[in-house]
């Protein structure tokens, strides 16, 4: 494990803020981009991944283990929202048979 | 530290595949390949017990949940959706903006310390779980009712509504 972890000691902090960038807005591009509602939703959890890694990373440089501890919070949150989403979702699905988020258009009104 | 970036390229690079592909079930085993590379970042930084968590909570419940609906709904081939050109490419330069902006900020801050880690027990068991049941235990305990009230909803939302069957 010691020369696991001697392997990071070399990588600056702005590329794991670098990297969370990239795959935040990945997770950014691919809301946008699809209109699969269950792809949009794993478009979402790549973005609170992203930021689960870059509250490690800040932990871990800090030497403070309250991030780690949000981030186990985090994934609680994950947890539940997955949940309730794909419920929503299988209902959509049963009432419109399509998971197009377009279909939903009548919402706005 | 090659190991660092050699995980991170493979992040990025199957994050990409996750939203390009076109059928998906493709999509979510490639989002299960990227969360992969994430627990592997996880034990980098040695924190043991997230990357734990990460590899049996998302690995093993999120993502079977998202499969098991994907396979529940059974999409067809002819029913997949594409939204147009102008609006993929309107996106993907939205995001482009959004890296572009976010890493002008970074770089005003200037060079930054390397991650280094003063205390290996830091994202051990042990040290995480003082933490957790000493400062966060109210949290931890609203968090439960929160996994309950998810659970109810879920299952209240998922089953057919008896008046209108």
């Amino acid at each position: 494990m010691e020369s696991l972890t001697n392997t990071i000691q070399a990588v600056p902090l702005n590329h794991y803020i670098l990297l969370s960038t990239i795959i935040f807005s990945i997770g950014v591009i691919g809301v946008l981009i699809r209109r699969n509602a269950i792809v949009i939703f794993m478009s979402v959890e790549l973005m609170l991944n992203a930021v689960n890694l870059l509250l490690t990373a800040f932990s871990v440089y800090r030497g403070d283990a309250t991030g780690q501890v949000f981030v186990f919070f985090i994934m609680a949150l994950a947890a539940a929202e997955v949940a309730v989403g794909l419920a929503i979702i299988v209902m959509i699905y049963r009432n419109t048979n399509s998971v197009d988020i377009n279909v939903l258009n009548r919402l706005k009104w | 530290m090659s190991t660092f970036y050699f995980i991170a390229f493979l992040s990025i690079f199957f994050s990409i595949l996750v939203i390009s592909a076109k059928n998906p079930v493709h999509s979510i085993l490639y989002l299960i390949l990227t969360f992969f590379t994430f627990t592997v970042h996880y034990i980098l930084m040695n924190a043991q017990f997230l990357a734990i968590v990460n590899f049996i909570v998302y690995m093993g419940a999120i993502l079977v949940l998202f499969l098991y609906t994907l396979m529940l709904i059974n999409l067809n081939k002819e029913s997949e959706p594409v939204k147009p050109f102008m609006v993929k490419f309107a996106g993907v330069f939205g995001g482009g903006i959004l890296i572009i902006a976010l890493v002008a900020s970074l770089k005003s801050i200037g060079i930054s310390d390397p991650v280094v880690l003063k205390n290996p027990d830091l994202g051990l068991v042990k040290n995480l779980g003082k933490v957790l049941f000493n400062e966060f235990l109210l949290p931890f305990e609203v968090s439960s009712i929160l996994l309950l009230s998810a659970m109810v909803g879920a299952v209240l939302l998922a089953t057919k509504d008896p008046k209108a069957a």
